[in-house]
């Protein structure tokens, strides 16, 4: 692997990401799969870094699953997101960032469709006036949440607690990142690093003290592909691509992986646990697996955060290996503990695959 | 009368049409932009179908120079018309007046880390088509160490309108295949793949060529458009491909992976144009007057074309080209003489 | 074992990396004109067996070629060795003994 040759594709794919003033949008599925993520988000860029994140509760879904899953027409989706970007323009705001990578691809295509198409454009700003009175105004600047991390990921590296280092080694954490398809697959100049050779986690980690690793697979899709999960007659391809990563990154012995998209965390680390209980195999070390975080989890541990208020107790795999890795504080008896103490209910624990 | 010609491009088409040009009693003006004359073909090996030498073929091209003036390192500054007689002034001060002017700036050769998916330069065992002819003149790459399986990928930044390149490169099929079997000769236990989309051999003897790759050299064929490549943990190379025939994907791990380059337009192009008037065709070539009947005139009176400035082409093809345009010239100064 | 209602779906990827081309290299010894195939498919579209059943000697050999010939040898049983293949190869590969070569080397 030539590195240079790598930063001169990332020097080619820089994309301007302002520093401050954004309308954040949440993700529909992420809230379910880690609830701690987006909190998380909010916190460091408002709290930590003491930057102006806005969100409105009339923010809808993007439509991205349906649209995807061809249940929602073209239109109605473009609709959908018209309404979105005035509601941005409503609160005064022009940059514009998701949280949903699927939200980013499908926001950055049809802000292509529209400058593709000025007539289609036309269509939806009719429709959206027809139908809720609102006047469509594009954003300025759109970013994914992960872009916004990446641009602070220094100073999140300034003010870090524990880092992607192994303190038992001193050794950089082995780190696979695993970049959402529709991050910059579609249109690789509207992603940090472009597509084939993103840098907007390896970056993250380059920052953290990680160490990036490259795999054959590293490309290919987590395997959620919508239509391969949603129908359960379907399941086995979407596993099988799942299988097939990590069958590729075993040899790399990973201490973990970061993600940016909502299904890739959410498939990596649950298929884990299938595929533990139908083949017996475990990736991690000792018969655990390899624990797989969003990009938010990483950046909030990096920040000294409580890993249980991450929400990291909603991971399948196990994610204390990691923790004592990074010398991260945990405390054994509050894992399943929610709000005010209130005991979550406690999960059954998988035959094949260790958990804590 | 005696008429300066200008001729911009000190390749296979300049050099030979100098000499013609000198040879209908003009004087022939050559300039060069590199070093040294002889383009692309100055840095290939061998050519096919029959493996000839170039440093051969251009000693012989080169081997009558005189009553040629010419100029290496040396790149045109500014092109002027004034009525009958165009002006242009050299990079390295030197203007001069000439009664026509011949483009034989030919092509550039497609970048081929524009494929980021290939990984040229980021990849270690990743090389071009010219990489490779390098090293059969040098017999050094660091990359190049004792292969035991060898890909080569046709095609790359030709017919893809992505690369922005729709056209076929023409040569780099008989190319690739040349290179395989001078690749099974160097290393006999090596397997080798070309991924090809077609197999164009189009030209006298080069089905033979793949005739012998098949059946002396035993150089397999896939017929697919390579999509992928990675590096495993021991640094080979991870391919993958559709195999079309078969009608399932394929993957293979490779110690050396070949990408044939294609033609691309000169980069200069879009500059020559605004300067002289000479039309550029929506692929980025020059086109002629008429592309059946006047292959070597362009659209500005007085200027010419000749070789892979309006399109690849191979060697032979240009050098006749070259000769078409230096007997274009002449007849233009013989019908302005009348 | 759970039973999750679904299970990995096996691979169809060519992996030539696994492929054993030792009875292919074999093959090629005693015909070499096997390497001559382009695949063009004349043998395919003239075979008078091929009407009936699912023997292709153009992918037959195309998967000696990969190494991946376990789940299409059997298509040989069908040839009646009639020859028409011969008479239109356009390589000129004498595909009657070619048959009867790989029948030999693969055991069939």
């Amino acid at each position: 692997m030539i590195f240079q040759g790598k930063q001169k594709i990332w020097s080619d794919y820089q994309k301007e990401i302002p520093d401050d003033h954004w309308f954040y949008v949440r993700s529909c599925i992420r809230q379910g799969f880690f609830p701690g993520s987006e909190v998380a988000f909010l916190d460091i860029v408002r709290n930590k870094l003491d930057k102006d994140f806005f969100e409105t509760e009339h923010h809808t879904t993007c439509g991205g699953i349906a649209y995807h899953a061809e249940a929602l027409p073209q239109e109605t989706m473009m609709t959908i997101i018209a309404r979105q970007f005035a509601l941005m323009a409503e609160h005064g705001y022009e940059n514009y960032v998701c949280s949903c990578i699927t939200s980013f691809g499908l926001y950055t295509e049809v802000l292509e469709d529209w400058r593709t198409f000025p007539d289609l454009e036309d269509k939806i700003r009719e429709h959206l006036w027809n139908s809720c009175k609102r006047e469509l105004k594009k954003p300025k600047y759109l970013a994914h949440a992960s872009d916004i991390i990446y641009k602070f990921r220094n100073e999140i590296a300034a003010r870090a607690k524990h880092r992607l280092v192994n303190k038992f080694t001193g050794e950089p954490l082995r780190v696979v990142e695993h970049i959402g398809c529709h991050y910059s697959k579609m249109f690789p100049s509207k992603g940090v690093g472009g597509a084939e050779y993103p840098y907007v986690l390896a970056g993250m980690i380059d920052s953290w003290g990680g160490e990036v690793i490259d795999y054959p697979e590293r490309r290919h899709c987590c395997g959620f592909g919508f239509r391969q999960y949603l129908v359960k007659a379907n399941r086995g391809y979407s596993m099988s691509n799942t299988y097939k990563k990590f069958e590729s990154m075993e040899p790399y012995k990973p201490d973990m992986i970061i993600t940016n998209c909502p299904g890739c965390p959410y498939f990596m680390d649950r298929w884990q646990y299938v595929i533990a209980e139908q083949t017996g195999k475990t990736y991690g070390e000792n018969g655990y697996g390899i624990p797989v975080f969003t990009y938010e989890e990483v950046a909030g541990l990096v920040l000294g955060y409580d890993p249980w208020d991450l929400g990291l107790q909603l991971h399948q795999v196990a994610v204390e290996p990691l923790l004592d890795k990074m010398g991260v504080k945990y405390n054994k008896e509050d894992k399943y503990k929610g709000k005010g103490d209130k005991l979550l209910q406690m999960p059954e624990f998988p035959m094949n695959i260790k958990c804590c | 009368m005696k008429r300066n010609v200008l001729i911009i491009g000190g390749g296979p088409a300049g050099i030979e049409a100098a000499r013609r040009i000198r040879d209908y009693g003009h004087t022939p003006i050559l300039i060069e932009k590199e070093a040294r004359l002889g383009g692309h073909l100055a840095k290939w090996h061998k050519l096919f179908p029959d493996g000839e030498s170039t440093e051969e073929v251009l000693t012989a091209l080169t081997s009558d120079m005189e009553g040629i003036k010419w100029f290496t390192d040396t790149a045109i500054v500014s092109i002027n018309r004034l009525k009958h007689l165009y002006v242009a002034i050299f990079s390295n001060g030197i203007t001069v007046q000439a009664d026509a002017i011949l483009f034989a700036t030919g092509f550039s050769l497609f970048p081929a880390e524009k494929k980021e998916e290939y990984g040229y330069g980021i990849y270690n065992n990743v090389v071009t088509n010219a990489d490779l002819e390098h090293f059969f003149n040098t017999g050094n790459d660091p990359r190049i160490k004792d292969p035991k399986v060898i890909g080569f990928v046709h095609c790359v930044g030709s017919r893809d309108e992505k690369a922005g390149n729709r056209q076929c490169s023409k040569v780099c099929c008989a190319t690739a295949v040349k290179q395989a079997c001078e690749m099974k000769e160097r290393y006999p236990d090596a397997s080798i793949y070309c991924f090809y989309m077609d197999l164009r051999m189009f030209g006298r003897k080069y089905e033979d060529l793949y005739l012998n790759a098949q059946r002396k050299y035993g150089i397999f064929f896939v017929r697919g458009r390579v999509s992928e490549v990675s590096e495993d943990i021991e640094g080979r190379l991870v391919v993958k491909a559709e195999d079309t025939l078969a009608g399932k994907p394929l993957r293979i791990t490779m110690d050396l992976l070949v990408l044939m380059a294609g033609m691309s337009p000169c980069i200069e192009n879009p500059e020559i144009a605004s300067m002289t008037g000479i039309h550029m065709g929506e692929d980025g070539f020059f086109m002629p007057r008429d592309l059946m009947l006047r292959p070597v005139e362009s659209h500005s009176k007085g200027i010419f074309l000749a070789g892979a400035v309006t399109g690849p082409k191979t060697i032979p093809e240009t050098l006749n080209e070259a000769r078409a345009a230096a007997m274009a010239i002449d007849n233009y100064f013989k019908q302005k003489a009348e | 074992m759970i039973d999750f209602g679904y299970t990995l779906t096996p691979s169809s990827t060519i992996e030539i990396d696994d492929a054993d081309l030792s009875l292919f290299d074999q093959l090629c010894a005693l015909e070499p004109d096997a390497l001559k195939c382009m695949s063009c498919g004349s043998c395919a579209a003239s075979c008078t067996a091929g009407v009936f059943t699912d023997v292709n000697l153009r992918k037959v050999l195309l998967s000696l070629q990969r190494g991946c010939e376990k789940d299409l040898l059997f298509q040989l049983k069908s040839c009646m060795l009639c020859g028409k293949c011969y008479i239109v190869c356009p390589r000129g590969i004498n595909t009657r003994h070619l048959i009867l070569s790989i029948c030999k080397i693969y055991n069939i």
